[in-house]
């Protein structure tokens, strides 16, 4: 949230020396990152550098080995609700039951935030994300792009102000990646704030942070 | 947290029931698993009567051991399980949810089929209530102890022997009380004390075994 | 005051500090382990009086009954000290459990050969499911279960955790199934001759076998101090001063 009488913007995410250790490899040590609203963050690294994990220990799936992670300043542990209400984290894996329709992969998964939308808002969201239609199709028939974009629905659907997003463009075809940039730029505009990694270039048309991991060590630039 | 609770429940339901065929294999299983202790060893009943609950009662067991997969495995592939340990609901009510729908997916049915089976296995009449009561005791301990062992094993690959290695010898205690209870029934005796000691057991495990399930899956998605 | 002794542990428990002093710890525990068990062995097989039921054949209580309560109290310290790496992190705390594992295997493995041995003169048969041995057995079946799930997790860490779970769980269940199988027992088998219950035992009896029980006790500080120095020095072979020791050798 931009806060207009001092110009400066809230601090929604914060890494204090985080450190990470993977089967007896040492991924990233000594990491700090800070996460403003309205701000995009890139974590950039090689295959196995940790982006994955990394990701994992800001949403607070895994412990990191040192260091730990603010939600606008109160450690992570103490807030773990209002953190999993305002945060949401859409990893590799598609989250969808392919034995439930569209409609009821999306409202499974509000439900498990506790959250609830009107038919008519999911609607407007299926068509948004170009799944108008195909609410009551079983999503086994879906192919894995169709997938990602009811994901990219209900990411829409929770409104929530931080996105984690582990390689948000796989599967998906230009149009998809398209629809990615708009959404990141529009959550951007309402000051959302996202921390995502991909293989895939990305081009936003603003100021976009970026982590690169490796070399041992996270370097922030 | 009652809403999380039901909704879980009645979104595991509605899976199973999408995929009914799977849904019988247990029940299936345990069925044909007793049928084949007449035919290797006599169908006399005399022998047979003996053999009951114990036939019973392990082929209950088996039956629960198989089927533990489904508890947590779709959903650690598929990713839902991280969404439900980011759920802000306590993640010892989701693992409530999902125990009890695993429960009335295999347990209670198996419960409703063993009159059946003390049939086939010559049970006296008198003993089948206890039959009845003693897995309704019994098979959601079942349940809930296994669940500890598959929140624990889900993540390694052909982790189904492992869980069985890690689980059989926690199922000891029921299949002991519970067999007995059918045994001494079967004479005529009173088996109030082998239920209330089942319910004991049921009332620990209902309060210890979803907290270290909880524990357990998120030692697991820590990998 | 807290937070100083916080540090304390946190210093001590940290790998470099524990390898230094369980090496000057390892002798102590294995020397006093060998005399007490010479004398033990000694004083049981040669010394004590012959047992006017059971004859020559009931010494193997000197192996057998040291060997079952290392069986269950190593169980258990596994399990403490598993409970005190999950809950406080303690890296070391996982190691000691980890290292505990196959020497408390061991042990039960050694509880139920001696006992089935000693049941060949007394029952007839080398197996009976006789209360005590059947609860060993069970023991025998959670260390295996314990093991399989510590080495088929790659991430060490992530074993350590899962497999700390595991023990807490059956240390819990120890009760429950030790309660059910006597239960059990002797509602199948009647009053079977139990070794233990012995109503009275004789003095001379009673030393070596304490003595036995302290020597198995010693044995095992030394031998986890030995697994637990392996693993710390396997488990930070990256760290410097681990490096700084190899290239001195």
């Amino acid at each position: 949230m931009i806060d207009t009488e001092s110009g400066k913007t809230a601090l929604m995410l914060e890494t204090r020396q985080l450190e990470c250790v993977r089967d007896d490899r040492l991924l990233f040590t000594d990491l700090s990152i800070k996460l403003a609203a309205g701000e995009i963050l890139q974590i950039e690294g090689a295959n196995g550098s940790g982006k994955t994990s990394l990701l994992r220990i800001l949403c607070g799936l895994r412990r990191a080995e040192e260091g730990d992670v603010y939600w606008q300043g109160e450690k992570v542990s103490q807030v773990r609700e209002d953190f999993y209400a305002s945060m949401v984290y859409i990893g590799h894996l598609p989250c969808i039951k392919g034995d439930l329709t569209t409609l009821e992969n999306i409202q499974s998964l509000l439900d498990t935030r506790s959250q609830s939308a009107p038919i008519e808002e999911i609607d407007e969201a299926l068509a948004k994300v170009g799944l108008a239609g195909f609410d009551d199709v079983p999503s086994k028939a879906l192919s894995s792009g169709q997938r990602r974009r009811i994901l990219l629905a209900f990411l829409f659907l929770t409104k929530a102000k931080l996105w984690i997003m582990d390689e948000p463009l796989t599967a998906l075809d230009v149009q998809g990646v398209e629809l990615v940039e708009s959404m990141l730029m529009e959550h951007r505009e309402t000051g959302g704030s996202a921390v995502f990694t991909t293989h895939h270039g990305m081009q936003l048309p603003c100021e976009m942070s970026s982590v690169t991991l490796g070399k041992g060590q996270g370097s922030k630039c | 947290m009652l809403k999380a609770f039901y909704h879980l429940l009645a979104r595991d339901l509605r899976l199973a029931f999408r995929s009914r065929h799977e849904l019988a294999n247990p029940l299936i299983f345990f069925v044909l698993v007793v049928s084949l202790f007449p035919l290797a060893v006599t169908p006399s009943a005399d022998l047979l009567m003996v053999m009951a609950p114990g036939v019973i009662w392990v082929s209950a067991l088996l039956s629960v051991l198989l089927s533990l997969d489904r508890l947590f495995k779709q959903d650690y592939e598929d990713g839902s399980l991280d969404q439900l340990m980011l759920s802000p609901n306590p993640l010892v009510i989701l693992v409530l949810a999902k125990v009890f729908a695993h429960w009335l997916l295999t347990g209670l049915p198996l419960v409703l089929i063993a009159p059946l089976l003390g049939m086939f296995m010559y049970v006296p009449d008198e003993a089948i209530s206890t039959l009845i009561f003693s897995l309704l005791l019994g098979t959601p301990v079942l349940s809930l102890v296994g669940a500890i062992g598959v929140s624990l094993t889900v993540a390694v690959n052909r982790g189904g022997v492992l869980l069985s290695l890690i689980i059989l010898p926690l199922y000891i205690p029921i299949l002991i009380f519970g067999a007995n209870a059918v045994d001494v029934a079967s004479d005529g005796m009173s088996v109030r004390g082998q239920l209330l000691f089942l319910a004991a057991v049921l009332a620990l495990a209902i309060s210890l075994a979803p907290l270290a399930t909880a524990v357990a899956l998120r030692i697991t998605a820590s990998r | 005051m807290f937070k100083r002794i916080w540090g304390w542990i946190q210093r001590f428990s940290s790998p470099k500090h524990f390898y230094s002093i369980s090496g000057k710890m390892i002798p102590w525990f294995a020397i006093s382990a060998i005399f007490l068990g010479v004398y033990g062995l000694y004083m049981g097989l040669f010394v004590a009086p012959t047992d006017y039921q059971q004859g020559e054949s009931y010494r193997i209580i000197f192996i057998h009954v040291p060997a079952a309560w290392m069986s269950m109290f190593i169980y258990v310290v596994m399990a403490v000290s598993a409970g005190i790496g999950l809950i406080w992190q303690i890296k070391l705390a996982d190691m000691i459990a980890a290292a505990s594992a196959p020497i408390g295997a061991w042990f039960t493995f050694i509880a139920l050969v001696t006992g089935s041995l000693w049941g060949k003169p007394m029952w007839g048969a080398y197996w009976v499911w006789d209360a005590r041995l059947t609860s060993e057995l069970i023991l025998l079946f959670l260390y295996f279960g314990y093991m399989a799930l510590q080495s088929s997790i790659e991430d060490q860490r992530t074993a350590d955790k899962a497999s700390g779970l595991l023990a807490i769980v059956g240390v819990v269940n120890i009760p429950i199934i030790h309660y059910s199988v006597q239960w059990w027992n002797t509602l199948h088998q009647g009053a079977t001759v139990s070794k233990l219950d012995k109503p009275s035992m004789h003095v001379d009896m009673l030393i070596p076998l304490l003595v036995m029980a302290i020597a198995a006790k010693l044995f095992y500080a030394a031998i986890v101090l030995v697994r637990a120095r392996n693993q710390v020095l396997y488990r930070e072979r990256n760290r410097q001063w681990v490096r700084e020791l190899v290239e001195k050798l």
